[in-house]
């Protein structure tokens, strides 16, 4: 046989497009359920970590479980029943107006107290950058944040991700007098209760973080500021009727 | 009838581990070693060393390729035709490398993370294209099979050996286990402070480097006269 002819040639590569084509979708489908589940478990133990509760993959569903008391869908002021707020896609909801959007919200509880969990998602300087913010009972102040990047450059945009960076955010103010002023990163120098120092030579990526906070919050602004206005018997009285 | 015919196949088979195909193992770990004697697939030595373990993933797998592609090039050896070779070892290792990489995110998604883009790399490894074209297209299965595992060993001792250095002296730790005592540091009142050179890409080569020096100078057969 001649394996230089034209016609088997074009066999040859025929055949063999379709057998790869084969076998490799055939692996990503078998594969494709336990990658999805590592996704999960991640998105889970980012979650946490934004509630200072850091924990293993393995354990993340349970210990997820303990401390995530609400997953909630804000649109406006509303709650939005019908949605799953952990399988939103934020990518496409960012899209939208900031007040249109369908916006998950984590409520948790730890030692006693409320935390209220926002995701965010915004751009980098190669790629999207995002990470969850969580405010204590005010809906002011940060309790913790945590961030991650998908191509940022390492020693200068990554390290938002380092604890060095988030562990600037907590105890800052989103509000000021009631008004949503999101955290405003600085080139050095940041002072006040708005302001955190970004990462030099990762001014791009540090101005993407501020943007992020600044678009993604904006969405459960009215929602938080209902919550804040419920006068402490309301909230006892939620608190009640969750307990019937 | 049957066992005579046997024995006359065997005499006339090589034996598994002659000293021939032991060569090709051994060859590529000293003589002919890829990365500091070939000087292939430097790259990903600079790359991914900063620590033991993604460094152990890597060689493992590139061993994986790299045997397991050599084996199937020199199965398809005389199938394969003249004009399409190199797309055809381009499939071959693309689609080996991208099965890996399914198989990474699914079973060791933190290791798949700190690979990211690496594993594609490997694709674009010259020591896996180099191997299969030098070797596997005119050799058989077995002796194709030993050569892609001894280059990998070659590669992954290489590896390993640059990764260990960087984490101990970058970081302190091995494997990420802490083995230098904390006490030691300067933060606790010790005298001793990691070195954060280590942990940049310049360090890999420095270090490759002083590994060729050592080779070399042990190693009379790679010195050119000149």
């Amino acid at each position: 046989m001649d394996v230089n002819k034209n016609s088997y040639t074009f066999t040859f590569a025929a055949i063999m497009v379709i057998v790869v084509a084969a076998i490799l979708s055939f692996a990503a489908t078998s594969l494709k359920d336990r990658q999805d589940n590592n996704v999960r478990l991640e998105k889970m133990q980012n979650i946490l970590s934004s509630i200072n509760v850091e924990v293993e993959r393995d354990a993340a569903e349970g210990v997820y479980s303990e401390y995530i008391k609400q997953e909630i869908v804000v649109n406006n002021s509303q709650v939005q029943s019908g949605v799953k707020a952990f399988d939103i896609e934020l990518k496409k909801e960012l899209t939208k107006a900031p007040l249109e959007r369908n916006a998950p919200l984590y409520v948790a509880e730890k030692d006693g107290k409320t935390y209220y969990i926002l995701p965010l998602r915004g751009k980098g300087l190669w790629g999207p950058i995002w990470g969850y913010i969580s405010l204590e009972e005010d809906v002011s102040t940060i309790y913790g944040a945590t961030f991650d990047h998908k191509s940022e450059t390492p020693g200068l945009g990554a390290e938002i991700k380092t604890e060095v960076f988030t562990s600037l955010f907590p105890d800052k103010q989103v509000l000021d007098n009631g008004d949503f002023v999101g955290i405003s990163v600085m080139k050095g120098n940041a002072a006040g209760p708005h302001q955190v120092n970004g990462i030099s030579g990762g001014t791009i990526t540090s101005v993407g973080v501020q943007d992020m906070i600044l678009d993604c919050m904006q969405s459960y602004i009215p929602y938080l500021k209902d919550i804040k206005t419920a006068s402490v018997e309301q909230v006892e009285e939620n608190k009640l009727v969750s307990i019937d | 009838m049957a066992e005579v015919k046997e024995a006359v196949v065997k005499k006339e088979r090589e034996a598994l581990f002659s000293k021939k195909n032991r060569k090709l193992i051994t060859d590529p770990l000293d003589d002919s070693n890829p990365i500091t004697v070939q000087v292939l697939g430097i790259c990903s030595a600079l790359a991914i060393t900063v620590k033991l373990y993604p460094a152990l993933v890597m060689s493992i797998s590139v061993l994986f390729v790299l045997g397991a592609g050599n084996v199937i090039i020199s199965l398809m050896r005389n199938l394969i035709p003249n004009r399409i070779r190199i797309i055809v070892q381009l499939v071959v290792v693309a689609s080996l490398v991208i099965l890996v990489d399914q198989v990474l995110k699914a079973y060791v998604y933190d290791v798949s993370k700190e690979l990211s883009v690496f594993v594609g790399l490997i694709i674009t490894n010259c020591i896996i294209m180099g191997r299969f074209e030098a070797f596997a297209l005119g050799n058989g299965p077995w002796k194709s099979f030993l050569d892609g595992v001894g280059n990998a060993f070659g590669y992954a001792w290489i590896l390993l050996a640059v990764a260990f250095f960087r984490e101990l002296l970058g970081s302190g730790q091995l494997f990420g286990m802490q083995v230098i005592p904390e006490s030691w540091y300067l933060s606790n009142g010790g005298f001793y402070s990691d070195n954060g050179l280590m942990l940049l890409p310049p360090m890999a080569l420095i270090t490759v480097g002083i590994i060729i020096w050592v080779q070399r100078s042990k190693n009379k057969q790679l010195i050119e006269d000149n």
